[in-house]
């Protein structure tokens, strides 16, 4: 079967990140090289410590390299101003958290409509995007529920409907099992994958193999410094 | 940049998150209430007050000028060649002395020994409002020998025994008087002759009649009324030369009392009191805007994660401090509106206690949503600066 070559959607190249910690200097990452073709299911497995949350700061533009070149979806990534870095962030990262981080005291949908009005889209437009992607993750009947009503599997679902939402480049996900059960978490992992099929370029990080084995790419970090994985079994 | 829906679905997002922490919110809230309550009502109260004394004495006419002339002991009071010199004086329009005394009046052969006597002139009643019921005097009634009064309620309750007094003819200093008109009630802040406890009455006389019963032709009262489009203090200037040409530059023979002079001062008086109630009020609105600053900032910090979360789905810094500005906006601005309505309601009872009318002015009320709305905006400002600026790498690893 012949390669095709995707497009690329992420090309990081000699990305270092260092932190001025009580007059030393830390390196966290170093000379990091990473490509990522669109429609990529691409792993991050690392221990605590290894710089794998730096390195998900910087692919989320919520952080910014001390040196190097890095290209999201052909834009350069520079030191750019705040502003022009939320805006980014809306349009291209689509951000699951361990721990959810829905705003409690908003309904489901609520919660997947708040990127939409930071997109500026109109209320219509925005209600019947909520509708389809609740649909999508399979909690249509469950819109005007508050998180505090939902199960926790139930709760990630909603995050990533929301990220979703804006029709991002890159889904990042952060140790998205971390706080779920063995069965809830597989649901969800099912649920990557189903978008995964969809086209849809999904990056996780994580410390857990079993999890990183769901992925169809790993890369490896430690100590700031990334190589290339094997496809493990789980 | 979409800056309506920006403005629009912040409100939204204010007006919600304060009716998610209602009890907080009111606590908030409510140093501003207090602030605004405080500055309207004492305000509204301060000008309800004053506007009700001045319409009074207005309605006797500003151009009033009122002179007392105790004279000398060479010559006590005025006599009619002085008053017709007064009369003369350029810009005077017309003159109404005033005077008082005590008689036995007899009205169906009951004799009535505490019954006060007004003597006014005619053009007394063209300054002031004291008919209810009949008429005043006219013109060929002032000659001193025509029997004509104006009784008031006091006198027809004690002496009449409440039947019709019009036309009624009844016994005074020696001669039948017919009633031809009765009295108004008086002012409660302006008071009247007869409000002394034990007083039968009040009869209004042609002043002329009355130094027939005292056999004293001298008038010491005098209220001097100036002509519309004449200068006020031109003729008091004019007055007070004449006045010492009648005493020969005597010391302490007379006084002269500009009733617009009077009112100038109220009025001075009054802005005075406003700028200090205002003043010390404000104190108490700044009070408000701490407990609003306070506020944001603990509202702030209890929501530095979701900060951290809104701004990793894209709100820009700018969108967050919109976010938090509004908050406190709203809420100064819904504090105002209640302290407002609190304000209002406090004037209104003490309109009701002073028996005076209760009016609100716009200035007063735009005054309140003004300093609601800077309020909110000053003392909020900081912690959605603070909120703004918040990284949302750190803001997300909070508690």
């Amino acid at each position: 079967m012949e390669q095709t070559k995707n497009e690329e959607i992420l090309r990081m190249t000699n990305i270092c990140k260092d932190y001025e910690m009580g007059g030393e200097i830390l390196h966290v990452l170093k000379n990091v090289d990473l490509t990522v073709e669109k429609g990529e299911f691409l792993a991050i497995l690392g221990p605590s410590g290894s710089g794998k949350s730096t390195l998900m700061n910087i692919i989320g533009c919520l952080d910014v390299p001390t040196s190097g070149h890095y290209e999201l979806s052909g834009r350069t990534i520079a030191d750019e101003t705040e502003s022009a870095l939320a805006l980014i962030r809306n349009k291209e990262i689509g951000f699951i958290f361990q721990s959810f981080y829905l705003l409690q005291r908003q309904s489901a949908a609520q919660n997947v409509e708040l990127p939409l009005i930071y997109a500026g889209m109109p209320e219509r437009k925005r209600k019947e995007r909520v509708k389809e992607v609740m649909e999508k993750v399979g909690l249509s009947d469950k819109m005007d529920h508050l998180p505090n009503q939902l199960s926790g599997g139930q709760q990630q679902r909603v995050a990533i409907a929301r990220a979703v939402a804006n029709n991002p480049s890159i889904l990042l996900a952060d140790e998205p099992t971390g706080a779920l059960d063995q069965k809830t978490g597989q649901a969800v992992m099912d649920l990557f994958h189903s978008l995964n099929d969809e086209g849809r370029t999904i990056i996780m990080i994580t410390h857990d193999r079993k999890i990183a084995g769901h992925a169809k790419r790993i890369v490896r970090i430690l100590d700031g410094i990334i190589s290339e994985g094997d496809v493990e079994d789980a | 940049m979409h800056n309506m829906n920006m403005f629009s679905e912040s409100l939204k997002m204010a007006i919600s998150n304060i009716k998610n922490n209602k009890m907080r919110s009111f606590l908030t809230m409510l140093g501003i209430m207090i602030g605004v309550a405080a500055v309207i009502g004492l305000v509204t109260i301060v000008q309800i007050a004053s506007d009700s004394i001045m319409g009074e004495f207005s309605s006797m006419g500003a151009g009033t000028l009122t002179v007392i002339a105790q004279g000398t002991s060479l010559k006590s009071g005025l006599n009619e060649n002085d008053l017709d010199k007064i009369r003369n004086i350029d810009g005077v329009d017309a003159i109404s002395p005033y005077v008082m005394l005590s008689a036995y009046v007899v009205v169906d052969n009951e004799v009535y020994k505490k019954v006060d006597i007004e003597g006014d002139d005619v053009s007394y009643f063209a300054h002031n409002d004291r008919i209810d019921k009949g008429r005043c005097f006219k013109d060929f009634e002032m000659d001193g020998y025509t029997q004509v009064c104006i009784v008031d309620k006091t006198f027809i309750e004690k002496t009449l025994k409440g039947k019709n007094p019009l036309g009624q003819i009844i016994h005074l200093g020696g001669y039948d008087y017919k009633i031809i008109g009765t009295q108004k009630e008086n002012n409660a802040l302006t008071g009247g002759a007869s409000d002394k406890g034990d007083s039968e009455g009040n009869i209004i006389i042609p002043y002329r009649n009355v130094n027939r019963i005292n056999f004293s032709p001298n008038v010491v009262n005098l209220y001097v009324y100036v002509k519309e489009n004449a200068d006020a203090s031109e003729v008091e200037k004019n007055l007070r030369s004449e006045l010492k040409r009648i005493y020969n530059n005597a010391d302490n023979s007379f006084q002269i009392m500009n009733l617009e002079s009077l009112l100038n001062v109220m009025d001075t008086i009054q802005g005075m009191l406003t700028t200090m109630l205002g003043g010390i009020a404000s104190i108490a609105l700044l009070v408000g805007g701490i407990g609003i600053m306070n506020m944001m900032l603990t509202s702030v910090s209890e929501r530095t994660r979701e900060i951290g979360l809104r701004k990793a789905l894209g709100a820009e810094p700018i969108r967050i401090q919109i976010q938090f500005l509004m908050e406190s906006v709203v809420l100064s601005l819904i504090g105002g509106a209640i302290g407002i309505g609190i304000g209002c309601l406090i004037a209104f009872v003490a309109a009701q206690l002073m028996k005076a009318k209760f009016i609100v002015s716009a200035g007063a009320i735009l005054l309140g949503v003004g300093f609601s709305a800077g309020v909110g905006i000053i003392f909020g400002w900081m912690p959605a600066r603070r909120a703004s600026k918040l990284n949302p790498i750190d803001a997300l690893r909070a508690e």
